[in-house]
């Protein structure tokens, strides 16, 4: 007996189990971690998916950690789609970020409803001008934008470590960290004593948007095209270079507003961590969402849930929080294998002797 | 006077710029061949950091138990972790065939959260980082006037320059094993006609070029360093996928692709102990990944990416 590996899709009914079943394997995998830190796995999995969920304080944590991946999440799907493949969404999002805090900061004497569209703006102009050249090296010259975009990433952090060790250093503690945005560009909250701000609606508001561009304009048709297949796409008559441009310039524009969002909800000054790789989870949530708008909605959701149950975790069980990292990334990767179930069937076939 | 200071500047400068190079050079010859075969690896960032991490652990434990070779099991474990790194990136990206990006990207969040998990269960949460005696410098001709100090090197800074780099030449462009895995990178349908088994030699690339990656890691943390911090490779492994590109894929131009990055850092460090430019050392440290972009930009169309660059090859 042999198996077989046949190309036949899987029936629509089962494509959102997928990821579902990603889950679940990876809890399994990483139940090893859990018994080498001599902790029960079924009660890791309590502390990492209900517990959180259990209490007022800790559900509205999860949104807030959710925000970011939200953001970042929209961003990575946006590029994907229209298969130009971004992976320089943490690099925009610093670029939004630097661009938010120059605004803000002189933003004194300003009305809010003047301080925050014009944040918002700056930002999303800075993600997209970080992901300008590497897209149109991609489209003019036909060079593979991962390389480019990822060494942007890196360059981002030096121009904010240079920021920060230079002209917006701290003069009294010297510390490298931005003056404070002025109070009127610092995002309301949503909910009183809490952390929850105004990026959570202006994430779910992006996401909204994502879907309608992606499954009810010409554009989003013209964007998964040019993603599944750019001759074809051309062959079609649509015009590749300027729809991979767009997305590609889109999706940088919203790691921007990621940035923002960091910088007038939670943190209100520049630092150097303001992201621990926001930018590299949006692309597994965007593969475990499967490039879906309401798929990254949920994704961020979970991702959100792991990343505040990771502390949970590590509080009530001793587990290092950085399990939290192990089960996203593992996560990703099992996604990415299982996805291949949506295209390929494994059949098992007699030997014929 | 001053001609003696410059001369002892330009000596430790030399020195610095070798030391630099080491992990790099064993990196990057690591990517390199990881992409002759037609695969991008990704997963180098993580991979360098999980292989900094065990062979940290394995040396710290071993010293404590009162194994004298402690630093060459550590070096043996993170070999052994790359290459186990190398073969399920391997399955992921040859086997499976699924995006590239995504899968290595996958690696090094994976390996990097492995190693952090470990960290945190093997050393706990002390504020005083734990540290080991790494590898001594050798001092071959340290009694060499003006000039010894640039050959105080560490034994693997030797083994990248004299050993690895004509080894990894004299394989790639002399040898049945290179023939193959230049083959399956430019054109698996035709290496598989001619009987090459695409998958084997990838799945050994793969392997191979991982565990390179790990030793350069481990060269931070056994040699350099003597310890391990979250922030040991700092963008090193992008550094290389960089450099690579920078060298057009040939292991000859990548040694001096390191050199070159080597020579900037250690001479950006030193300015900014000077302090006599006014421009901010950041600079210098984002110049190789800009003098890249620009590389790749000026070269445009002409880059001459191994023609099986990212595509998964599958038997119909």
């Amino acid at each position: 007996m042999s198996f077989k590996i046949e190309r036949i899709p899987a029936p629509l009914w089962a494509r959102p189990l997928i990821p579902l079943m990603a889950i679940v394997l990876t809890f399994v995998l990483t139940a090893t971690l859990i018994l080498l830190a001599n902790a029960n796995p079924l009660d890791a999995y309590y502390y990492f998916l209900i517990d959180p969920l259990s209490s007022r304080v800790s559900a509205i944590e999860v949104l807030v950690k959710a925000t970011p991946l939200l953001l970042t999440g929209a961003a990575v799907t946006f590029a994907f789609v229209g298969g130009y493949w971004n992976i320089g969404v943490e690099g925009q999002l610093y670029a939004g970020a630097t661009a938010a805090t120059a605004i803000g900061i002189h933003m004194q004497n300003v009305s809010a409803w003047i301080a925050i569209p014009l944040m918002l703006i700056g930002g999303f102009v800075a993600g997209m001008l970080w992901a300008l050249v590497p897209a149109l090296m991609k489209v003019k010259l036909a060079i593979d934008e991962v390389v480019t975009t990822l060494l942007l990433n890196s360059v981002a952090l030096f121009m904010v470590s240079a920021l920060l060790n230079g002209p917006w250093r701290n003069p009294i503690s010297q510390w490298p960290q931005s003056p404070d945005i002025a109070a009127t560009a610092i995002f309301p909250k949503l909910i009183p004593r809490s952390r929850l701000h105004l990026g959570f609606i202006l994430a779910l508001v992006i996401i909204v948007i994502l879907w309608f561009v992606l499954t009810k304009t010409a554009f989003g048709l013209k964007m998964r095209a040019v993603g599944l297949s750019p001759h074809a796409a051309q062959f079609a008559g649509i015009n590749v270079q300027q729809t991979m441009l767009i997305s590609a310039l889109v999706s940088g524009g919203i790691g921007g507003i990621a940035g923002v969002s960091e910088i007038a909800g939670i943190h209100y000054h520049l630092i150097d961590a303001i992201s621990p790789g926001y930018g590299y989870t949006g692309i597994i949530i965007a593969t475990l969402g499967t490039l879906n708008a309401w798929g990254v909605a949920l994704a961020a959701l979970f991702i959100g849930l792991i990343d505040t149950g990771a502390q949970t975790v590590s509080r009530a069980l001793g587990v290092p929080t950085y399990l939290g990292d192990v089960i996203q990334a593992a996560l990703l990767l099992v996604t990415l294998g299982m996805l291949l179930l949506q295209r390929y069937r494994i059949t098992r076939t007699r030997s014929e002797s | 006077m001053i001609e003696a200071a410059f001369v002892t500047f330009l000596v430790g400068l030399l020195g610095a710029t070798l030391r630099v190079a080491t992990p790099l050079l064993f990196a990057t010859i690591g990517e390199l061949y990881t992409e002759r075969s037609g695969v991008l690896n990704l997963g180098i960032e993580g991979i360098m950091f999980l292989g900094a991490f065990v062979g940290f652990a394995i040396a710290a434990k071993s010293a404590e138990a009162g194994l004298a070779g402690y630093l060459w099991l550590g070096l043996g474990g993170a070999i052994v972790v790359g290459v186990v790194m190398g073969l399920l990136m391997a399955f992921f990206s040859v086997t499976l065939g699924v995006n590239q990006h995504v899968a290595g990207l996958g690696i090094t969040l994976l390996s990097t959260g492995l190693a952090l998990f470990g960290f945190r269960m093997i050393f706990g949460q002390s504020s005083v980082l734990p540290s080991i005696e790494p590898f001594a410098q050798l001092s071959i001709f340290g009694d060499l006037p003006i000039l010894g100090p640039i050959f105080e090197q560490y034994l693997l800074t030797y083994v990248a320059f004299i050993v690895l780099l004509p080894l990894a030449w004299w394989l790639l462009y002399r040898t049945n094993y290179g023939l193959e895995l230049r083959s399956v990178g430019e054109n698996p349908e035709a290496a598989d006609a001619a009987g090459v088994n695409v998958f084997r030699v990838r799945y050994i690339t793969l392997a191979l070029g991982a565990a390179l990656m790990a030793i350069g890691g481990a060269f931070l943390s056994l040699a350099q360093l003597g310890a391990f911090s979250p922030g040991i490779i700092a963008g090193r492994g992008w550094v290389c996928i960089a450099l690579v590109i920078f060298a057009k894929w040939d292991p000859i131009r990548a040694m001096w692709g390191a050199l070159l990055f080597g020579g900037v850092f250690a001479l950006q460090l030193r300015l900014q102990l000077l302090d006599l430019v006014d421009i901010p050392f950041e600079f210098f440290l984002a110049l190789p990944y800009l003098v890249t972009i620009a590389a790749l930009a000026l070269a445009g169309r002409n880059v001459a990416y191994p023609g099986a660059y990212l595509k998964a090859y599958r038997r119909e």
